[in-house]
């Protein structure tokens, strides 16, 4: 045993000090609110102007187009589809004299793409504005239908939905374990090939290092395999404990950075002048943060560890036997890894669905089965999960990963000694049955 | 006493029969060559003997007692043809790395490592990473490594290659060092030279059977063809050649062959009555690589895939 405990010290060690590892563990945290903050940013600030001419010669939508901060309508005269650009608007959105059947479009001319949500908010105004015309034409008062389309809901209810379980009532909320199920999956599902491929490239180094030899002749095969995915596992925990640590660390400091400036601008803001896209955003990152404790963190911790380590002790044996049949090609390794890589990409999509439907017969069975149960049943947990799932979905990953150890160990002790051939598939599976 | 002893060994590949029922029997404290062409079974008999492959059937003996793979790999050391070392690890700890797995303690590893490093004046190399080492020099440390935890039986899987004439010497000096001191040495190649040179008894396997076993004497004795080199000062040009044939006359000697029934003396005293001006007369044992090339050549030189 002890000679198992020396080759995970040596994997631990030099990749811990690895230059590599330093780099690749403190900048990703770094890049991760990076890029929230910079989508956060682009989502509020990044969005192009458009000043667009309205030719309505009907005059129908005239009083009902608002405009706000980021589309404008004018009603000039004299303006076609060929001057447009030159009089200064973006596009022209030509209005048919009467609105009767389907033929009658609506047509936008734009000498480049709007995007999406422009398009959105026009057709979202015109809806709004023939809405309008057939209250109007109906005689409903002008004034009634203004006080109607202004009302605020949020001024008139709360939404709260609550889960019952027995006595104990809990506030749901459905976006949250969304998103914390989609992200520990989708964290599962990256670090199952990172370090999966850790361990296939370390297998690989040794057996084109030609050292295989060497330290077999001194250890087991098998403890050598096991030794070093122990070894990966303990950097990877390693990975993750610092990732966590610092982005706690700056997410705080971030948060009490919005809470004591922004939140209060935005708060004495919304006062002053209404609600607007600019504040809600920094006031709905506060909403995040206190709906962000409401997760079942004592249950999502344990589980996601559980996963991450238990997903990977499952691949890493074949992402092991993987790298010991490799020879001096590279190439060979892509085409050999196709079996491992296929079954964890399909639990990534079947995850992103079983995020959003936690329940769905493909996502029960899908988080059961250990090929998938790392990241799909990650899914799951935020939105609950009845016990005697996770009891099984846990039970048969832990058979599965001593299966598959086992299986790959078979593999390995053969593959690592074998120079100047390739494998094939039925090679290997000859390998698997074979009396030892 | 014998080290090792190896009695019908058998392992079968799907498609060949790499090691087919070989015993033989290594002295302690010899140097035992073990020898045969590419492909011949060597690896494979050595991967048995170091217990990274188990024998599909026959028995092994170290030291007396059936061979134990968990314990005994601790008092082997062996140096692969397929050899290496991790690229990206300082040489210093890459050997207390090997010679911990090897069953030494940290503090034990460390103070023979340093003994080494100074005797093969490689102290300067210790941060270094192998990566930063020529060929021959990495063949140097490979080769400290392997004798690191002094194990009482070394195997050497061609130890020479790519080393220079003075490398080369410095090893050899070490091999002969070590096997005084009572290390039994496998040694296994095809440069029949270093054979000659080095070992006490050899093992030649082809095909995976062996075909010869025996000291370096006696083997040269069982396969001489009683050829022999007699110098003149000059040529005599008519003889009696009762009792042997001419093989090849050259400028002034001439190999013969004794035929069966006679004695070296008596062709001698033949030439000597005959007043012929001799200054020589010397037996012409044939070389290893000789019997070799003749002993492989006897049987298919290549290996053909078979049924098992």
């Amino acid at each position: 045993m002890s000679k198992v405990w020396l080759i995970i010290k040596r994997e631990y060690l030099t990749r811990v000090r690895n230059k590599t590892f330093i780099l690749s563990t403190l900048l990703l945290p770094l890049f991760f609110i990076g890029f929230i903050a910079a989508s956060t940013y682009l989502s509020i600030k990044g969005e192009d102007k458009h000043t667009i001419a309205v030719n309505d010669k009907n005059g129908i939508f005239k009083n009902s187009f608002k405009s706000d901060k980021v589309i404008k309508y004018e009603f000039p005269a004299a303006v076609n589809a060929n001057n447009f650009k030159e009089k200064g608007y973006s596009a022209l959105l030509n209005i048919p004299l009467k609105f009767d059947s389907p033929q009658d479009s609506i047509t936008l001319i734009s000498d480049k793409q709007l995007g999406f949500s422009t398009e959105d908010k026009i057709k979202d105004q015109i809806n709004l504005a023939i809405k309008n015309r057939a209250f109007l034409e109906k005689n409903i008062n002008k004034k009634i239908l203004d006080s109607i389309n202004d009302l605020d809901e949020e001024q008139l209810y709360k939404f709260r939905p609550v889960i019952k379980k027995g006595n104990t009532t809990q506030q749901a909320n459905s976006g949250l374990a969304y998103g914390i199920g989609f992200g520990s999956g989708m964290l599962i599902y990256i670090t199952l090939f990172i370090y999966g491929a850790a361990v296939m490239r370390g297998v690989m180094e040794e057996k084109m290092n030609r050292i295989a030899e060497v330290i077999i002749s001194s250890v087991r095969p098998f403890q050598l395999m096991v030794g070093k995915i122990i070894g990966i596992a303990a950097v990877g925990l390693t990975q993750l404990l610092i990732w966590f640590v610092l982005i706690i660390v700056l997410s705080s400091a971030l948060s009490a950075f919005l809470s004591h400036d922004i939140l209060q601008h935005a708060q004495s803001a919304n006062n002053a002048m209404g609600s607007s896209a600019n504040n809600t955003a920094a006031l709905s990152i506060l909403s995040a943060k206190n709906t962000f404790a409401q997760a079942n963190w004592a249950l999502i911790i344990p589980c996601f560890l559980f996963y991450f380590i238990g997903g990977y002790l499952f691949y890493a044996a074949l992402f092991a036997a993987v790298g010991s049949v490799v020879n001096e090609d590279p190439q060979e390794a892509q085409s050999l890894m196709l079996p491992i890589t296929m079954p964890i990409i399909l639990s990534f999509v079947i995850m992103m669905s079983a995020a959003a439907k936690p329940d769905t017969p493909i996502a029960v069975w899908a988080s059961i089965i250990p090929f998938s149960s790392p990241i799909v049943m990650m899914a799951r947990i935020p939105s609950g999960v009845p016990f005697w799932q996770l009891a099984l979905s846990m039970a048969s990953l832990v058979a599965g990963f001593i299966l598959t150890t086992m299986l790959a160990a078979k593999i390995y002790r053969t593959g690592i000694l074998l120079y100047g051939k390739k494998v094939t598939f039925k090679e290997m599976s000859k390998w698997l049955f074979r009396r030892s | 006493m014998n080290i090792l002893e190896l009695y019908n060994l058998k392992k079968y590949y799907a498609t060949q029969k790499a090691v087919d029922d070989i015993s033989f029997t290594i002295e302690q404290g010899s140097i035992f060559g073990l020898l045969g062409p590419n492909g011949a079974g060597k690896t494979t008999l050595l991967r048995m003997i170091t217990g990274i492959f188990y024998p599909d059937s026959g028995d092994i003996n170290f030291r007396g007692k059936k061979f134990d793979t968990v314990n005994d790999i601790y008092k082997i050391g062996y140096m692969p043809e397929e050899r290496g070392l991790y690229k990206k690890m300082r040489i210093g700890e890459q050997a207390l790395y090997l010679a911990q797995l090897k069953g030494l303690s940290r503090q034990e590893a460390m103070k023979k490592i340093k003994e080494w490093f100074v005797k093969f004046e490689m102290q300067s190399w210790w941060n270094k990473k192998v990566e930063d080492l020529s060929k021959g020099m990495s063949q140097k440390l490979q080769f400290v490594i392997t004798v690191l935890h002094e194990p009482p039986l070394l195997i050497l899987d061609e130890p020479f290659s790519g080393l220079d004439p003075v490398n080369s010497n410095l090893i050899k000096d070490e091999i002969f060092n070590l096997a005084q001191k009572g290390t039994t040495i496998i040694f296994s190649t095809h440069r029949m030279e270093q054979v000659e040179e080095i070992c006490d008894h050899i093992v030649l396997v082809n095909k995976g059977k062996k075909i010869l076993d025996g000291s370096v004497k006696q083997i040269k004795q069982d396969c001489k063809e009683n050829l022999f080199r007699i110098g003149f000062e000059q040529l005599p040009t008519t003889f009696d050649s009762t009792g042997f044939e001419v093989i090849h006359e050259e400028s002034n000697s001439l190999v013969v062959k004794i035929k069966d029934g006679y004695k070296p003396a008596s062709v001698l005293n033949n030439f000597l009555k005959q007043n012929a001006s001799i200054i020589s007369f010397n037996e012409i044992l044939p070389s290893l690589n000789d019997i070799f090339i003749k002993k492989v050549n006897d049987t298919e030189s290549t290996r053909q895939f078979q049924k098992v």
